[in-house]
């Protein structure tokens, strides 16, 4: 990925001395030392080989995230981030690094794959064993590959598409998320190292879920990722992102930027596992995870569906929104938040009706236990000219314990006198009466608390491709271990 | 402060500096002024006044209000003297003229706070800006700081005030912007109850900023009836607080109808600071023309065992505007709360819009916490149906209308306050004169 010629622009930038926490290229880690400054902006750009336009488009990124203060209206509190002290790439670990076989992996991390039913080959790959050394996997993704080049989808890494198909990537990168929409997104937009693309061309379903892909494929992606999916007219996509295995990661802060477009007819399907490093029971370490994710439904009778799962990191922050340009578009959310021990997760949604007729629908649910936070914060707008419009949200909040809490923040600002809003919400806890009776039947009490959880997520796990539900059933009981009773 | 706001508070200064500073309540002012030159004038970065603009507050350079009225002035807003124990206030001064105490039940005391603070302070000073809070709400801070006049009400231990003690509040209107700051004071003691109604209006037309704040301290076992009628003139700013400190198994019931005013904003503080209390808030807003009206509730459920109500309607017509936001807060140890949340809203133009906040903010687990909010308009098929039963479409239209927004209304205890209310409303609808005989 580097060299050490002088022709390097890294490593020109290098002998000019401007970088003067002393730069050096050091090729067997091949990471930048902590800081950030325009020269880390342009380091970035030059290791991804990225044409003039994208380090511009970075660079007024970076000076508008200078003017920038940080958000400090959320419902969370934590230690004050040190951007400085942050190193803004590192290029993935080398085989060399890895373990060579499961032996070699910790296990108690091999522990959770097997409760969690993983299957045998991608627990090798999860836990981050050199890929030569993983039996098959590498084919089977080359498999899919050509399966989704037959039909001309695009789906690779984002600085692979800035290579390759970097008209597209100009002409959509920030036309949802611009640069400098908030500190984190611009953060990310001077700095994003990698990241997925997603093209589906006009009138084309795409023939598998794009997570069973991804999920073989896109371990180590950095901590600034950056997704773009575009949906042309009449097209089908469904991703997943993230996977219910924990991952180990050694970045505390987390801040990626999602952007989706569906055209005319289009559908998009974006739905995300969670289950990042929560820190440990005292609440020390975990991942600040605070994401920037919009989807805009610009064509006529077009669907954004959001659904999340989000069990892991020590902080969640995150508003998964839909902008409802077209008229009859559709944007919906699911999502189940759960909070354990010293987490705190502060998430919700945007739907912003612009189009007539347009509808959107809002379940969330959020669990909280030992001493977690959990905010359900929410807007749902209604433009003036969308008439007809229609919205519904539920957002249930589930207690267990009696240090933990549930707030629930929405906003409802609607400007047309022919929209139907509703909005319900309620609190509450697993009822003994309930555990009795599941007890009477020779249930035990934990089996009973992991029912009664499930049905309460339930309406959020039928929104997941199927074999996901399945696992974050299973993850939702891990997740929740020792903390009842 | 923004420039604009020193401005503002300059001409406040000057106000301030011409009060009696060998009043009694001077101690209290000062600290109140203290706070509002802190504090300064929100803007719309503040979260809790995101969708409430007060810049129109802000330019204006308001004067103590000053004049008096006839009798007929006030004649829209009395209710018959022998049902009620009345007393008006004029340019935020005690009328004696146009009040009529009546007789009161044996220890209670209902005077105004400019006679009270003078013959026996001691009385008020416990209680006068126990609950109020000048550190977080700003024109509860600039209120403290113009204490003048207003109502004191003591009700003692055991005692049942059967009528209902009604004060209204009038603004003579002109071509200058006045300002008044009416201050209420209520001390309801062990096992006591009483009702009271505030009503504010205008005489004339004109701008002018009605900033009253409302204290209630209701003992154990108290039970507290209190109304709130806002029909000043559709050019007034209104910015009211009302504060309510709950002992004891006590019962609160809080009504607040909002037809008048340009912009007006209530904000409603209760804390339920023992075992057992009960809380109900309900509301209802009737906005037209360019009117803007904001709602603030927060309960505090600060102890195990209580529960809480809120009730909120909004109909909005023309270009008007309707903010509600109603918190419900429940502390660590406030186990088994069980606290209700509603947000109903009819937008009947295509110019009129809503906000609606339903927010439950809790850290115990054992509670039953719910909220709802729907915004709509008038049913298609409801429609249908009247009309297909002869009823023209305008008359339609109003009844349903009135449906709506009379079930508020409907749960009034005092007759008299409840038709004339009803009667309020159906002025506001067109063609409501179709429904009037039939009630």
């Amino acid at each position: 990925m580097s060299s050490t010629t002088t022709s390097d622009p890294i490593d020109q930038w290098e002998q000019t001395d401007e970088y003067k926490w002393g730069f050096v290229t050091d090729i067997e880690s091949d990471t930048l030392p902590p800081g950030l400054n325009e020269d880390v902006v342009k380091a970035i750009s030059a290791k991804k080989n990225e044409p003039d336009w994208l380090l511009q488009w970075r660079l007024e990124a970076y000076r508008n995230w200078l003017t920038m203060t940080e958000p400090n209206w959320q419902n969370l509190e934590y230690n004050k981030i040190d951007f400085q002290a942050i190193s803004y790439y590192s290029a993935p670990k080398s085989d060399a690094d890895r373990p060579k076989s499961l032996d070699e992996v910790d296990p108690k991390l091999l522990e959770t794959y097997e409760k969690l039913g993983i299957p045998l080959e991608e627990r090798a790959i999860l836990a981050g064993v050199a890929v030569d050394a993983v039996f098959d996997s590498v084919s089977v993704a080359t498999t899919f590959k050509d399966k989704l080049h037959e039909v001309g989808i695009i789906f690779c890494p984002f600085s692979e598409a800035v290579q390759e198909h970097p008209e597209l990537v100009r002409k959509y990168l920030g036309s949802i998320v611009p640069p400098n929409d908030n500190f984190f997104a611009a953060l990310n937009s001077a700095v994003f190292t990698d990241g997925s693309f997603v093209f589906i061309p006009k009138g084309v379903k795409c023939p598998m879920e794009l997570s069973t892909y991804f999920r073989i494929n896109a371990i180590s992606t950095g901590q600034f990722e950056r997704t773009l999916i575009i949906a042309e007219e009449g097209s089908h996509v469904s991703y997943l992102e993230g996977c219910t295995a924990p991952m180990r990661d050694e970045n505390q802060l987390h801040a990626a930027v999602v952007e989706l477009i569906a055209m005319k007819d289009a559908t998009i399907k974006y739905s995300t596992i969670q289950n990042w490093y929560p820190g440990n029971a005292e609440g020390v370490g975990g991942i600040y995870n605070f994401v920037t994710k919009r989807g805009k439904c610009a064509g006529d009778n077009s669907r954004i569906s959001w659904t999340q799962v989000e069990t892991g990191s020590a902080i969640t922050w995150k508003y998964p929104s839909c902008i409802l340009q077209g008229d009859n578009s559709i944007g919906e959310f699911y999502s189940v938040a759960l909070t354990n021990h010293h987490q705190k997760a502060d998430t919700g949604t945007k739907m912003i009706h612009i189009g007539k007729n347009t509808k959107s629908y809002i379940i969330s649910k959020g669990i909280s236990a030992g001493v977690g936070r959990n905010t359900y914060r929410g807007q749902v707008k209604v433009l003036k000219q969308a008439t007809n419009s229609r919205n519904f949200t539920q957002c249930d909040s589930m207690l267990m314990g009696d240090k933990c809490s549930a707030h629930t923040f929405p906003y409802i600002e609607v400007a047309n006198s022919s929209s139907h809003i509703e909005h319900e919400a309620t609190t509450s806890k697993i009822g003994e009466d309930q555990i009795f009776y599941c007890n009477q039947r020779g249930i035990s009490t934990e089996d009973a608390i992991s029912m009664i959880i499930n049905g309460f997520c339930k309406e959020v796990f039928a929104e997941l491709p199927m074999e996901f539900a399945v696992e974050a059933k299973k993850l939702l009981e891990v997740s929740l271990e020792g903390s009842v009773g | 402060m923004t420039t604009q706001a020193m401005i503002e508070s300059d001409t406040f200064q000057a106000a301030f500096e011409a009060l009696d500073t060998q009043s009694p309540l001077h101690e209290l002012r000062s600290k109140g002024f203290e706070r509002f030159r802190e504090l300064g004038f929100p803007t719309r970065r503040d979260e809790e006044w995101r969708y409430t603009n007060i810049k129109p507050i802000t330019t204006t350079t308001f004067k103590p209000a000053s004049g008096s009225i006839t009798k007929e002035s006030i004649t829209p807003y009395t209710l018959s003297d022998t049902s009620c124990h009345q007393m008006v206030f004029v340019n935020g001064r005690f009328a004696a003229e146009l009040s009529d105490v009546g007789t009161l039940e044996a220890g209670v005391r209902l005077e105004s706070i400019a006679t009270i603070s003078e013959s026996s302070f001691d009385m008020i000073a416990p209680h006068l800006g126990s609950c109020a809070e000048i550190e977080r709400e700003v024109f509860t801070a600039l209120n403290t700081a113009f204490i003048e006049d207003g109502l004191f009400l003591l009700v003692p231990r055991d005692v049942d005030l059967e009528k209902p003690v009604h004060v209204i509040f009038i603004t003579t209107l002109g071509s200058a912007a006045v300002v008044t700051h009416p201050r209420i004071l209520i001390v309801a003691e062990e096992n006591s109850r009483a009702t009271i109604i505030e009503t504010y209006g205008s005489d004339g037309d004109g701008v002018c900023l009605t900033n009253p704040v409302t204290e209630i301290i209701v003992g154990e076992n108290a039970i507290i009836d209190h109304y709130k009628i806002e029909q000043e003139s559709e050019e007034a700013y209104h910015i009211s607080s009302l504060n309510v400190r709950q002992h004891r198994s006590s019962n609160v019931t809080s009504h607040n109808y909002s037809f008048g005013g340009r912009l007006v904003r209530n904000n409603l503080n209760c804390a339920l600071d023992d075992e057992g209390c009960e809380a109900t808030f309900n509301g209802l807003t009737i906005g037209h023309g360019r009117q803007h009206v904001d709602n603030y509730l927060r309960i505090d459920h600060n102890k195990p065992n209580c529960n809480s109500w809120e009730y909120y309607k909004t109909v909005l017509d023309d270009q008007s505007r309707g903010v509600f936001c109603g918190r419900i807060y429940v502390a660590p140890d406030a186990q088994k709360t069980d606290a209700k949340q509603t947000s109903m809203n009819l937008l009947l133009s295509e110019e009129a819009s809503i906000t609606t906040m339903p927010q439950l903010d809790i850290f115990a687990d054992d509670v039953k916490c719910t909220h709802g909010a729907t915004i709509g308009q008038i049913e298609e098929s409801q429609l249908f149906y009247l009309q297909s039963r002869g009823i023209d479409k305008v008359a339609a239209k109003t009844l349903l209308i009135y449906a709506f927004a009379n079930e508020t209304i409907a749960e009034i205890k005092i007759e008299e306050l409840r038709t004339r209310l009803e009667r309020v409303l159906l002025d506001r609808l067109p063609r409501g004169e179709l429904l009037q005989g039939g009630l």
